[in-house]
């Protein structure tokens, strides 16, 4: 259960902070969600990524379908991922996985030290 | 202990977002670009996505609307004329900023902030040529008046209310991709897109230091056979016959010319770089109502330039109370260019003038300080050029500015060793207002208002076709022309004194001109303006072959309407070709031809002479016609180092058709042997046929399929947002001018009836935008040679169902 809160929240918290901070708002958000929700690092490190994963994955999959891949399938060829679109938003989906991945990780090796 | 895991995993987190936040050469901030929420992604417009907006922007003085249409052109309604060029330039750098910012970059000399180092020949060019120094004259003539400065003033207000307006998120792709920001427009910098003009069409329309080294080689009278001043086929767009007043000025050659000049035998060890494409030329054509079917006249024109995504054009219309104006706006400057309002249409192309030369200058050393003018050492003034370069280190360049201009080439520019000092005395470094021309010439109405509206424009030199609907037309060459003695300026000159300066210019009224000919047409296709009674001299890089087939159906057209001049624009005739090939035909000795030249050679001969994208013909004849040419003008042109330019193709059929068996130039000087044509046009043939044959097994013999033509995005690096493999014919030297990547940047008829009924369509899309379905919507139009319908829209059709989105516009907040 707190796995899912962890992924939610991390995902919802990185999204409103996006509307003010710039991407690597995904790190703290991450970071502070694995700090209240405390979980083993592992579970955290996995959680946390997932919310990445979750909101840049989604995020991207859903305006792709909506802009018909137009420009995914360019910006897949100068990357370059052969000109796909699944490609690109799984490269987008692990690049935030990772951030908060490690982030959450962070958060939750502070909240044991105390 | 958990510390050192919590200081690991923080520094490995740490790390990631500082590595995915910067580019590593060319690979853009990984972290940045792809957050959906910051990055690429939120340039990928959904495919429903509404352009309609409410903004306030206190600099507006009443309230303005923006209607988009269907095909995204936006129809500006404002109160007043600076409302309107602030809503201009909002809506430009709205569609289009990324595309201004680095075009008037790459104008000022500034291409490695973008590029890096490898654009720094490029941008040494451009500063050695003094594009910034022209710009700065140019501002310093379009602020003086006050409606103009207003006018600038106002467009870089609305192109500024727009950069400030970005978030990160709202960033065009191109910045994200290349993680640069864009930076604030001014006047300077309209100035220096209109400068760029100035260089793409008139600073490779001289040759002087590619001259100077074939003056070495040739005699006086090879070198006029070779680069000829008037072609033998030349139809003029000033009608043949007409009479000229004589000369009012008469520039007076030096008497030490023939020996200073043009007996001296001097080499240019020197490179050009970026040498503008010659064919930045154009068609335009203007029909009488006498012609016409409904008895009202036609305007044509289309502009050859670079092809590109976002293209140069920008398709819009401007309305006041006062006045309306539609046609294609170039992003970074006010007005309409090229157009029609609801009196008038005009449209331009390229006067091919000569209007740039270089003067010879000796330093006192290396310092540059010094240089030896009118008998002492007098001191040139220096600008220290500063060039950024982006991952690399700041690059300084010194440039000594002579009485003459900035000179451009000395021993450290181009190449290395270079011992020769070039100063150019270019017109477009005079102060100047073009962009008023159009300011007037959006209003104009009549033609009393149209040559009020042009006679100030100095450079580049256009062919400004103009028709009215109360049934004038007319077509002026204008420009500011230097006055030149017989000779002058074709090479590079002395430059010890003021002996070789300009003497002055063309007066404005005897630039030439024609009105409403009997023969109820007009045409202007980058030929020699006038025949030899002209009394002025008149060098420049001339295309002839488009004229000659425009002026060819013109003659026997009658009844014309909208759908023969589409036909015509379309057009894919060779001209050159029907000239040519009966001497082919004739001296191709077809027993010393291989199995394959032999069929190749039918193919020539069943050709119906139309360079159409299935077109074999049209393939194998320009392979053995380039082939030819090698043949003939090689072992001449490559006595000098570099190698002299190969005379225009129309040169060369020309002196085939007059000279056929005993032409000099045939016979291969670096051979004990007298070769013939014959031997020459068979061993061409053989000779191609070998390529023929490979371009063949890759089924690529048609002509579409064999010169690919593309248009590319403004970084060509950036193929996959090219649009490649065009089915499209032609040539330079055909109506339907589309070579590789370079053509028809807009094709436009108007019809002047009452109600104007205009076509037009250009090879790109309204929104510069990769990530927008109006990126490259126009281009299948375009590559079928279909147009679409222009709208000039009217007040009160805001209920339109052509009107898909609505931006309003107020001072105020209207709540």
């Amino acid at each position: 259960m707190k796995f899912f809160v962890a992924i939610l929240l991390t995902a919802l918290l990185a999204l409103a902070g996006g509307l003010w901070f710039g991407w690597w708002i995904i790190a703290p958000a991450s970071f502070l969600v694995a700090l209240l929700v405390h979980q083993r690092a592992g579970k955290a490190f996995l959680s946390g990524g997932a919310g990445g994963m979750l909101l840049w994955g989604g995020m991207a999959w859903w305006i792709d379908a909506s802009n018909g891949s137009l420009l995914s399938k360019k910006v897949a060829e100068i990357l370059p991922l052969g000109g796909s679109p699944f490609f690109l938003i799984l490269v987008t989906a692990i690049i935030a996985g990772l951030v908060a991945g490690f982030a959450a990780l962070s958060g939750s090796y502070l909240r044991s030290i105390r | 202990m958990r510390i050192i895991p919590f200081v690991v995993s923080t520094v490995i987190t740490a790390g990631l977002v500082f590595a995915l936040n910067k580019h590593w050469g060319i690979i853009p901030p990984m972290g940045k670009f792809l957050s959906p929420q910051h990055g690429f992604w939120q340039n990928a417009e959904a495919s429903d996505y509404d352009y309609s907006a409410d903004l306030t922007f206190p600099a507006l003085k009443g309230k303005a609307e923006v209607y988009l249409d269907e095909r995204l052109i936006p129809h500006i309604f404002a109160d007043n004329d600076e409302d309107l060029y602030f809503l201009q330039g909002y809506i430009h750098a709205k569609f289009r900023l990324f595309q201004m910012d680095v075009q008037t970059k790459a104008a000022e000399g500034r291409a490695c902030e973008i590029a890096g180092s490898k654009a720094m020949e490029w941008d040494r060019s451009q500063r050695r040529l003094g594009m910034r120094f022209a710009a700065e004259n140019a501002v310093k003539e379009m602020e003086k008046d006050p409606v103009s400065k207003a006018l600038y003033t106002a467009y870089t207000n609305g192109v500024n209310a727009y950069i400030h307006s970005l978030k990160e998120s709202e960033l065009p792709f191109e910045y994200k991709l290349l993680d640069i920001k864009p930076e604030e427009w001014s006047n300077l910098r309209t100035a220096l897109l209109l400068k760029m003009m100035a260089k793409q069409l008139s600073s490779g329309t001289e040759r002087d230091i590619a001259y100077t080294n074939a003056k070495k080689i040739f005699t006086p009278a090879d070198f006029n056979a070779a680069y000829p001043q008037v072609p033998d086929s030349l139809l003029p767009i000033v009608p043949k016959g007409t009479l000229f007043d004589p000369a009012s000025i008469v520039p007076v050659k030096p008497a030490d010319a023939d020996s200073l000049y043009f007996e001296k035998k001097d080499s240019m060890a020197l490179t050009e770089p970026d040498r503008p494409d010659k064919n930045n030329g154009s068609n335009n054509w203007v029909v009488a109502g006498s012609k016409t079917q409904s008895g009202s006249p036609i305007l044509c024109n289309d502009p050859h330039l670079e092809l590109s995504l976002p293209s140069i054009w920008f398709e819009m219309q401007l309305s006041t109370p006062t006045s309306s104006a539609y046609g294609v706006s170039l992003p970074g400057s006010p007005f309409i260019i090229i157009g029609f309002n609801d009196n008038i249409a005009w449209g331009v192309t390229n006067a091919q003038r000569d209007v740039k030369d270089y003067y010879e200058i000796k330093f006192k050393n290396d310092s540059r300080q010094e240089y030896w003018y009118k008998g002492q050492w007098q001191r040139t003034e220096r600008r220290r050029e500063t060039i950024k370069v982006k991952d690399g280190e700041t690059v300084y360049d010194t440039i000594a500015y002579t009485v003459f201009g900035p000179v451009m080439y000395d021993k450290s520019f181009t190449v290395p060793g270079n011992d020769k000092a070039l100063a150019v005395r270019w017109v477009a470094h005079d102060q100047s207002n073009e962009g008023f021309t159009f300011y007037k010439l959006n209003r104009a109405k009549n033609y009393d208002d149209y040559l009020d509206a042009i006679k100030t424009f100095s450079c580049p030199g256009q062919n400004f076709v103009f028709a009215s609907k109360t049934g004038d037309i007319a077509l002026w060459q204008q420009g500011k022309f230097p006055a030149r003695w017989q000779g002058q300026g074709l090479y590079v000159m002395p430059g010890e004194n003021d002996n070789y300066s300009w003497q002055g210019f063309i007066p404005q009224e005897q630039n030439p001109h024609a009105k409403n000919p009997e023969r109820g047409f007009l045409e202007s296709a980058n030929q020699r303006p006038v025949d030899s009674a002209y009394p002025y001299f008149i060098p420049g890089t001339y295309i002839t072959p488009r004229s000659v087939a425009i002026e060819h159906f013109l003659s026997t057209m009658s009844n014309i309407t909208p759908a023969d001049m589409m036909k015509l624009q379309n057009n894919y005739f060779s001209t050159l070709a029907e000239d040519a090939r009966p001497v082919l035909l004739k001296y191709v000795n077809e027993s010393a031809l291989n199995s394959d030249a032999k069929r190749y050679l039918d193919i020539v001969r069943n050709w119906n002479l139309e360079a159409d994208p299935a077109s074999k013909g049209q393939t194998v004849y320009q392979c053995w016609w380039d082939s030819l040419e090698t043949m003939i003008w090689s072992d001449e042109l490559s006595k000098s180092d570099p190698v002299s330019p190969l005379p225009e193709e129309q040169t060369t059929v020309e002196l085939l058709l007059k000279d056929s068996s005993s032409l000099k130039f045939i016979d291969n000087i670096n051979t004990p042997a007298i070769e013939t044509l014959g031997e020459l046009v068979t061993g061409a043939l053989n000779k191609a046929s070998a390529d023929l044959v490979k371009k063949e097994k890759e089924g690529r013999l048609e002509w579409a399929k064999f010169k690919e033509p593309a248009i590319y995005h403004l970084i060509k690096d950036l193929q996959p947002l090219a649009r490649k493999g065009l089915n499209m014919g032609g040539n330079g030297t055909i109506i339907n001018a589309v070579t590789k990547s370079h053509g028809p940047s807009w094709r436009m008829i108007v019809h002047l009836t009452e109600t104007t009924e205009a076509y037009g369509v250009y090879p790109a899309g309204q929104n510069g935008n990769p990530g927008s379905r109006f990126y490259d919507s126009f281009v299948d139009t375009w590559v079928k040679g279909e147009y679409y319908k222009l709208w000039m829209m009217k007040s009160g059709e805001e209920g339109d169902k052509r009107v898909k989105w609505t931006m309003k516009f107020n001072r105020v907040d209207s709540q």
